[in-house]
């Protein structure tokens, strides 16, 4: 179990600059996702710290020691791939003591832990089995286990669960959460999944084209995205992003002023907040309907999405803004109906022209 | 259950009707004229002439042949000179050139240009290479103050010198079945061996060959029925000489046929060079499907 510093990490493929002066620190035990869109670099970055592919330039530190200069195997780091990279030929058993053998740990040592490893995956019975033979699952368990055999200092998970299908995907995301409670050690997962990233993870990456955006806890990172990119990527249905203006006048919280004429009263400080260009953040949750009722945004309805334990409407303000709204699952809502909308202004979130997150005060994180 | 009957009737049917040209094609140009070499064997046969049935008489004859017996141990050795050879450097070039990149390709083309030349050009190069009288090899000897070696010559170094010849220009085909091979393995595993800790030596033994070993028999297999039907290398850089020394089956067979005309014998040396090769083929598939148990 050791921290892991990334320190000024730049990386190009051609013409193509990936990562340019990317730094990040994980502490002992952690488990980190690395969370954005495909293409983002998060691959690249956790083949990086592998070994797989080399820095331009940076310096990574696992514990005390600098292993970027390590050749992969020496660097105290174990991977499970995307699609598992196992052995085809060796049967499950030989996979995952491969890497101890390699190591020449002696054989009733190896025997030892082979045996350890499948008890805590419940692999017994496929031990003597080849890969070609196993279920999606139960390669992605074999290969788990021929990473914790290793007795890594730090895990590396590739997209873990992006090759499973939806219902085996939640058993596996739960045994995962217990996988990390057995096994003492940092782990770092990548995904593109913002559900995976939050239900596991003690503190999220959020990655676009290569930068870091946000580092924080799963609730830091839902309640106080620091740009309109984290505010639009984390989160389900994505937050409305409606331009306003702002109200003058100097009372503490920032009162800004939708397309259509309607006020909302927020909970941002109005102190360092820009004066133009603003967008209101509004999660679907925050947005709920009502009949009209004078001094509140009215809408019409354009779109429903029934989800069973709630529906998702989306509607049109007066001039047009597009706004995401949550009713009770069985909602009355029809399509061309106006709307009143009650916003929780409270809970509502301002970002300035340069896409910066403004919170309402005293919230948690 | 009835109409699964139907339709399995009726799929037997076209099934033939797909097979059926090729049946024929096949039984026209293989079944045939093995059915009938074998009947051939049998008899006494002249070129132009008439045929007498003699039972296995050309069989005796071979056996007691000292030409032919020095035949098949020359061809017996020539492939043992030349497979083994074949399939390490082959490979090896593979294991070199599978990447990608402009020089790899330049080479990858290179190594295989020779396979498209004809035996009447190969063997011509390598006369040029192998003669002791201002040969390549004996300039180099020479600039080493060394005699020169006469190879085709000296009964000891004729067939290894046509096995250098044929191994420089048969390299290219096992070459790229091995490149075909090694691409079908995917770069993941060699990934997750790195981060085994798996030494570049152990990565080979361990993972590579392993997994390019249906590649490796079938290039030992193909190498070694072709290479038990040498004849053109033999035929036209030695004659067969000197005393007999490079003469393979093939050559034999072609000189009791078309210098002597007795058609019958030389059928009878073919089938015992088609016993000869299938039986090498079922030892090597017997011994590789042992070891994959
Ligand atoms: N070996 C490579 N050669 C060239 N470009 C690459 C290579 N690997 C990744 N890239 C590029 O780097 C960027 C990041 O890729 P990747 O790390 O795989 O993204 P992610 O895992 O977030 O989907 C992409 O634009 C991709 O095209
Ligand atoms: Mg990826």
């Amino acid at each position: 179990m050791s921290s892991l510093e990334l320190t000024n990490i730049s990386k190009r493929f051609g013409a193509v600059s990936v990562f340019q002066g990317l730094s990040l620190t994980i502490a002992a035990g952690e488990f980190v996702a690395f969370l954005g869109p495909s293409g983002c670099g998060k691959s690249t970055l956790l083949r990086i710290i592998a070994g797989l592919e080399r820095a331009d330039s940076g310096e990574i530190r696992l514990g005390d020691q600098r292993i970027d200069t390590l050749a992969p195997g020496a660097r105290g780091v174990a991977m499970v791939f995307q699609h598992y990279a196992l052995y085809p030929h060796m049967t499950v058993r030989e996979n995952i003591a491969f890497g101890l053998r390699n190591g020449g740990a002696p054989k009733a040592e190896i025997a030892e832990r082979v045996a350890e490893a499948a008890r805590v995956l419940e692999i017994g019975p496929l031990l003597d089995k080849k890969p070609g033979t196993l279920s999606g699952g139960e390669r992605q368990r074999v290969a788990i286990g021929r990473a914790i055999v290793k007795q890594p200092r730090l895990f590396l998970f590739d997209e873990p669960l992006a090759n499973l299908d939806a219902a085996l995907r939640t058993r596996t995301r739960l045994e995962l959460a217990q996988l990390r409670r057995r096994v003492r050690a940092t782990m770092i997962m990548v995904t593109h999944d913002q559900v995976e990233a939050m239900t596991l993870a003690d503190r999220v990456v959020v990655m676009n084209q290569g930068e870091i955006q946000q580092v924080g806890t799963p609730m830091q990172i839902y309640d106080r995205p620091a740009n309109t990119f984290v505010a639009g990527f984390v989160g389900s249905p994505r937050m409305t992003l409606a331009p306003v203006g702002l109200v003058p006048g100097d009372a503490r919280f920032a009162t800004v002023r939708l397309g259509d004429g309607s006020q909302v009263s927020t909970r941002v400080p109005r102190a360092d907040l820009p004066s133009e260009g603003l967008l209101l953040g509004l999660r679907p949750e925050c947005v709920r309907l009502g009949p009209p009722r004078p001094g509140e945004p009215t809408a019409q309805v354009e779109f429903i999405e029934r989800l069973g334990d709630r529906t998702l409407v989306y509607v049109k303000l007066g001039d047009g803004t597009a706004v995401t709204a949550e009713d009770k699952g069985a909602s009355q809502a029809q399509v061309g109906q106006t709307v009143g909308l009650r916003l929780a202004a409270a809970a509502a979130h301002l970002f300035g022209p340069d896409g910066r997150g403004h919170h309402a005060a005293g919230r948690a994180g | 259950m009835s109409a699964g009957d139907g339709y399995r009737g009726r799929g037997g049917l076209v099934g033939y009707l797909f097979a059926g040209p090729y049946l024929v094609a096949y039984g026209a140009l293989l079944v045939y004229p093995l059915l009938a070499g074998m009947a051939l064997s049998l008899h006494k046969a002249d070129l132009f002439g008439g045929r007498e049935f003699v039972a296995f008489e050309n069989y005796r004859r071979l056996v007691s042949d000292t030409v032919f017996r020095q035949a098949v141990g020359n061809t017996l050795y020539f492939t043992l000179l030349t497979v083994p050879a074949l399939t390490v450097i082959s490979l090896a070039l593979a294991l070199a050139l599978n990447k990608a990149g402009r020089l790899a390709a330049f080479f990858r083309g290179v190594f295989f240009s020779s396979s498209v030349l004809s035996v009447t050009i190969v063997t011509l190069i390598w006369r040029f290479v192998l003669t002791p009288d201002g040969g390549l090899i004996a300039n180099g000897l020479k600039a080493a103050g060394r005699a020169p070696i006469p190879f085709l010559s000296d009964p000891h170094l004729a067939l290894p010198g046509i096995a250098l010849t044929t191994v420089w220009w048969c390299l290219g085909l096992p070459m790229m079945l091995f490149l075909a091979g090694l691409q079908q393995i995917p770069g993941e595993l060699y990934e997750a061996a790195a981060l085994d800790g798996t030494s570049a030596w152990r990565t080979f033994w361990r993972i590579t060959l392993p997994l390019i070993g249906r590649t490796l028999l079938v290039v030992v297999l193909i190498e070694s029925v072709m290479q038990f039907q040498l004849f053109g290398q033999s035929q036209i850089m030695t004659q067969g000489g000197p005393n007999g020394a490079s003469r393979p089956i093939v050559l034999f067979i072609y000189e009791v046929a078309f210098r002597r005309w007795d058609v019958g014998y030389a059928a009878s040396a073919s089938e015992v060079l088609f016993a000869l090769i299938l039986l090498a083929s079922a030892l090597q598939y017997a011994a590789t499907r042992e070891r994959r148990r």
